[in-house]
């Protein structure tokens, strides 16, 4: 076991806290930078996907796992930044006092993507000030429903049900939306988006968030203003997932109303608990679960009996069961057992199971008189 | 048209009156209030359709089953999660809906196609009012809906005040702790709880029935009682009675007036603009938080 000592204040807040991060995370961005070259195309594209299924749970997970705020209708978010990727950089935006339709570049609609998703998280943030727990929740399902109606019935924009043709994206002959350059493109962004959230979450706004999340009163007693708060974060964490709609529009390459309904938004849930709830590890763990689930089920559906196989509800019911055993037994999700282990290895003979025990459990109360 | 709005929202309003109990007494919002109703639903058909009793009796072993079956998830899926947050309890209740739609899906006879239970209820229209008094016409089963829901609210009414254990329950459901003080079972009170909420549920279900038919995915329908318990306040029973019945006519209404599209949403616009305006809802009480 390694024991730190710490001899100044740089090194609490440091974000490689000893040359073990510096290590492991060297390695696995190698890894990450050869394996494109070694496996055939299927794969890159699950990666590809992966990264990007990723970035939307990161953006989640500061959401929900940080500042404590339940949304159920982040997949409205993840439509609007690809609605907003797929016409600003396909037919253009056509404003009223011009001819011609202004037709972004990637490099300008990538980002206003994310400044859209963002908008609307502030415009649903703010009624969500003055509620709480399960309010809230309502409240982002309601939205999330609304937004699913608008993608499906503004025609003249999203095209409808009849869906909408992404245009790719060529930098001088290179097509980057596709094959190698995309997989390192949506690694760039989660890498990026990544340590965005870790220097948010050292300095007094990600402070702020936890504190938020931990206990509302005593934040506030604290000095933190919860509406700026919440409103913040709400505002990131929707403009991350705006940015993952934004390269998944580049993905699909086709986009209609049916890939941002309220399943989408459960399967983000799921995500951000089955990996952990209030950890960046959890998010990408939740991710690789959340793609490797329908994968690993087509392998082993070939054991089953063929009845049983055949049934279209399989998926679903294991998703479900899976979910619900993660809560009942495994709270902290797939990073907690990994700290678990760890933890295990690290302190060999000498390992208690209690120390992950919640000491106690209450009944928490929302409506205290 | 407004009554077969009225009939829409009684509907809304049994499914939410599930919410409110739930709500109320445990502090859980139970997302799978829709996969109860569709479970009870299918019970029913199974045991008229399929097995070919009378509609009373299917329709009361339905119920009983439905309550069963609402003891049981309390007990094995909700107890354990106690004590975690919030977030985690909804997320259970998700992936308890997940199980159930997709299990309905693979019981063998179920299957996923859409079925009908065969009614007593003549779907005509009947005349209530003379026409010399302005006409009034209604189908039987819009009026077996509205009976029913109307019926159903004064047993829970009386049981909440007037049975030992109704009265149990809504102490346990102002301070589970002094409750539990005062020799309470509180943990079986709520399982009962749960028990008498899936009933409701699939009371709405096999009403539903003739109307819009049994899927594996009528449980979506009851996403639509958010809105209806919300209106309504979200502890108050005789709020979400009158908050299903107002969103029902508003949307049979929108679905009229209003451009395609605003029917399906005009409810969640409602639920929107009462959340911002007035939280606690129609019948509900604001509640202050002390440190």
């Amino acid at each position: 076991m390694r024991f730190l000592f710490k001899t100044n204040y740089e090194q609490d807040v440091r974000l490689a806290k000893h040359s073990g991060y510096i290590w492991s995370y060297a390695t696995l961005m190698l890894i990450l930078l050869v394996i494109p070259y070694l496996l055939d195309e299927y794969y890159i594209g699950q990666l590809t996907q992966l990264f990007i299924v990723a970035i939307a749970g990161v953006g989640l997970m500061l959401l929900a796992g940080y500042t404590g705020q339940v949304s159920l209708g982040h997949a409205a978010f993840f439509g609007i930044g690809a609605y907003t990727e797929a016409v600003l950089s396909g037919n253009g935006m056509a404003l009223p006092f011009m001819d011609e339709p202004i037709v972004f570049s990637f490099l300008l609609s990538f980002p206003l993507a994310g400044v859209f998703a963002a908008l609307a998280g502030i415009a649903i943030g703010i009624p969500a000030l003055r509620l709480v727990g399960v309010y809230l929740a309502i409240a982002t399902f309601a939205f999330a429903i609304i937004v699913e109606e608008v993608f499906s019935r503004w025609e003249s924009v999203t095209n409808g049900y009849s869906g909408l043709m992404v245009e790719s994206i060529y930098f001088g002959d290179m097509e980057l939306t596709d094959g190698l350059p995309f997989y390192f493109l949506c690694l760039g962004v989660l890498i990026a988006v990544i340590l965005f959230s870790l220097n948010l979450l050292r300095s007094p706004t990600g402070r702020a968030m936890m504190a938020v999340r931990d206990s509302e009163i005593s934040a506030q007693s604290m000095g933190v203003n919860l509406a700026k708060t919440k409103t913040t974060a709400f505002a990131i964490s929707a403009g991350i997932t705006g940015l993952a709609g934004a390269l998944f529009a580049h993905k699909l390459g086709f986009l209609s109303p049916e890939s941002f309904t309220v399943l989408q938004s459960m399967e983000l849930l799921v995500l951000v608990i089955v990996g952990g709830l209030g950890s960046l590890h959890g998010a990408v763990f939740g991710a690789i679960f959340v793609l490797a689930l329908p994968q690993g089920l087509a392998i082993f559906k070939d054991f089953l009996p063929v009845q049983l196989a055949e049934q279209p509800g399989l998926e679903p019911l294991i998703f479900g069961l899976i979910l619900v055993f993660f809560i009942i037994f495994e709270p902290m999700g797939i990073y907690g057992r990994w700290l678990k282990v760890k933890l295990y290895f690290q302190m060999f003979p000498l390992y208690k199971k209690a120390t992950f025990k919640r000491q106690k459990s209450y009944m928490k109360s929302e409506r205290l008189k | 048209m407004v009554i077969g709005g009225v009939s829409i929202g009684c509907i809304y309003a049994l499914v939410a009156l599930g919410f409110v109990l739930i709500y109320k007494a445990t502090e859980v919002v139970n997302f799978a209030q829709g996969e109860l109703m569709m479970l009870g639903a299918f019970l029913a058909y199974t045991f008229i359709s399929i097995l070919g009793w009378n509609y009373w009796l299917g329709a009361g072993a339905a119920i009983a089953c439905m309550f069963v079956v609402g003891n049981i998830t309390d007990r094995v899926i909700l107890r354990p999660v106690i004590g975690q947050p919030q977030f985690s309890i909804v997320m259970v209740t998700i992936g308890f809906g997940y199980v159930a739609r997709s299990a309905a899906g693979m019981m063998p006879g179920w299957g996923t196609e859409t079925y009908a239970i065969s009614t007593p209820f003549a779907s005509e229209g009947m005349q209530i009012i003379p026409a010399s008094m302005g006409s009034l016409v209604i189908s039987q089963t819009d009026l077996s809906v509205i009976i029913a829901t109307f019926l159903l609210c004064a047993i829970l009414y009386g049981f909440f005040t007037y049975t030992r254990l109704g009265v149990a329950m809504q102490a346990s459901s102002q301070n589970q702790l002094a409750s539990y003080y005062m020799g309470i079972p509180v943990k079986s009170v709520f399982s009962m709880i749960w028990g008498i909420s899936a009933a409701s549920a699939a009371v709405a279900g096999i009403l539903l029935a003739p109307t819009t038919l049994i899927d594996t995915s009528m449980g979506f329908l009851g996403l639509k009682a958010f809105p209806a318990a919300v209106l309504g306040g979200f502890g108050s029973i005789p709020g979400a009675v009158v908050g299903g019945v107002i969103i029902g006519i508003i949307e049979t209404l929108a679905g009229f007036y209003l451009p395609p599209g605003f029917k399906n949403v005009a409810a969640y616009i409602i639920l929107l603009i009462v959340l911002v305006v007035r939280p606690q809802g129609l019948f509900g009480q604001k509640t202050g938080k002390r440190v």
